[in-house]
């Protein structure tokens, strides 16, 4: 067991192989109670596969995974939904567990998508499906959040509130969020631990540390190092979730 | 009352599309409509398996369904083929060798019409205890796998990260497919189970926007399309496997016309 019961789950040099090539390998963190562990990294960097290693969807591993946790709330990266099953907002947010109504309309409303509950999923945008399947995590209040790339699609306002919104719910439930991203700028001013990934961890720490990194620098370039001015610059209004504007 | 041959007919035709609305629900999802086929293609060898040794047919269909099952599964993962084409090897070589094996056993007389396109006068009493008994096991079995069958059926990985173990629902409902082929092939016959299982279900599709209703609805499809197909069977002595597919496709074309008005009204 573990020294720490903070811990909800731990890589020890996690892998996965494809067809005897490494998608990736070496790859270890901790994520605890409370706190946003980011993997970034370039496409094809192994990011979703470690996210899949960590959620036991791809079974054949090397190295270990330990496990602390079962309520586990997962927004995949691709899903596709077969339209020969007719599906609702509201069905799909039931899918895994039963929640009750209060919930749910809780957390259809902390993503901006309280209206969309009877409609089909079919009929929804690329956007609006990507705050459901963030609701739906969210609704089953789990202690590790796997939320991969959680706001593609979404338009630049939302993206920013829905980080936002991230954020407060580690801190509101307590629950550990494994978050995959390709860019670390607009996940910076929420992560606690970066790692950063090219089918091996590149470096990691805190996002200072790894902005400063020369690794870091050689897979984003020097620009992206600089995000960090652009971070620190103060806002004369907020955006809500929805998008609209609200002055400070 | 259940002396009389019709009557077993229509009681054993209403358990079965009890049965047949929730599992055609979830073959038509998950895109099984031709493995449900090549389930039912080789009862016919579990069939002549149960006269040749004097066992119970509806055991010796669902072990046969169920063998035939496993096979697929380690052909797909040895061989390089295609699952469709797979599924036709082993529909078509299990039906052939069921002939066969049938035109060996020449001291037994077949019905082979009646395998083939279902019996009205083939349902015993003892078929009944079999139906209204499995099929009621069935239906409690799918309830308790249900959750994790309909999540991995939306979505396999979301259902295996949240912890739902989807392998193995996905699994048991192999079985319960096996196990509706052989409680329902002495009306339906061989050819047209995979009809019972889906057309209603395509109907219900049509007039639902969610997963209960589209349940619900394949129910009372099936079971309108076993009353309407077993009263033409008896009435214009047609065999009443076809009859009742037939009934079931009819409720079908009426259900396009009802989109076609929905359509209409939003205009």
């Amino acid at each position: 067991m573990s020294l720490n019961n903070n811990i909800l789950i731990k890589l020890n040099n996690a892998g996965y192989r494809h067809k005897n090539k490494w998608l990736v390998r070496d790859v270890s963190f901790i994520i605890e109670k409370g706190k946003i562990v980011t993997l970034i990294g370039p496409n094809g960097s192994g990011k979703s596969t470690i996210a899949k290693i960590a959620l036991g969807i791809h079974k054949k591993i090397d190295g270990e995974v330990e496990k602390y946790t079962d309520k586990i709330g997962y927004v995949p990266q691709k899903i596709s939904i077969d339209w020969t099953l007719p599906l609702r907002v509201h069905d799909f947010m039931l899918l895994t567990e039963n929640i009750e109504d209060e919930a749910v309309n809780e957390a259809l409303s902390s993503t901006g998508v309280i209206n969309l509950k009877d409609k089909n999923l079919g009929n929804l945008s690329g956007g609006e499906f990507q705050r459901v399947l963030l609701a739906r995590a969210i609704s089953k209040k789990p202690e590790l959040l796997v939320l991969d790339e959680p706001v593609q699609g979404v338009d630049f306002t939302g993206e920013i509130a829905l980080y936002e919104l991230i954020k407060k719910i580690s801190d509101e439930l307590n629950c550990g969020i494994l978050l995959v991203s390709h860019d670390l700028h607009t996940v910076m001013s929420a992560t606690d631990h970066v790692v950063c990934l090219n089918g091996h961890v590149c470096c990691s720490g805190s996002p200072i540390d790894v902005a400063k990194n020369n690794e870091y620098k050689a897979l984003f370039g020097e620009k992206a190092a600089q995000i960090l001015t652009r971070y620190e610059h103060n806002h004369d209004h907020v955006h809500t979730i929805d998008g609209d504007i609200k002055k400070n | 009352m259940l002396d009389d041959f019709f009557i077993r007919a229509l009681v054993a035709g209403i358990g079965i599309a009890f049965v047949a609305g929730p599992l055609g629900c979830f073959v038509v999802w998950r895109r099984l409509s031709y493995f449900g086929d090549t389930l039912a293609h080789s009862a016919l060898l579990g069939v002549t398996i149960a006269y040749s040794l004097e066992f119970n047919i509806a055991v010796s269909i669902f072990l046969i369904s169920s063998v035939i099952a496993l096979i697929l599964i380690q052909l797909q993962k040895k061989t390089n083929l295609p699952s469709d084409a797979l599924l036709g090897l082993l529909a078509h070589s299990s039906l052939a060798v069921g002939l066969v094996v049938i035109g060996f056993l020449t001291f037994i007389r077949f019905d082979i019409m009646g395998l083939l396109f279902g019996d009205i006068l083939a349902v015993s009493k003892k078929d009944l205890v079999t139906i209204w008994v499995g099929g009621s096991l069935i239906l409690l079995v799918l309830r308790l796998i249900w959750r994790p069958l309909f999540a991995s059926t939306v979505n396999y990985e979301l259902a295996e990260a949240e912890g739902l173990k989807p392998d193995r629902a996905k699994a048991v409902f192999t079985i319960l497919l096996a196990a509706i082929i052989a409680i329902s092939i002495k009306l339906v016959g061989v050819l047209l189970i995979t009809g019972m299982l889906i057309i209603p279900t395509a109907m219900a599709r049509n007039l639902s926007d969610n997963p209960q209703k589209m349940v619900f609805f394949s129910i009372i499809g099936g079971l309108l399309s076993v009353v309407i197909g077993l009263f033409s069977s008896l009435e214009f002595n047609t065999p009443s496997g076809p009859s009742i597919i037939t009934a079931a496709l009819a409720l079908f074309i009426i259900s396009l016309l009802k989109i076609k008005q929905t359509i209409k009204l939003k205009n």
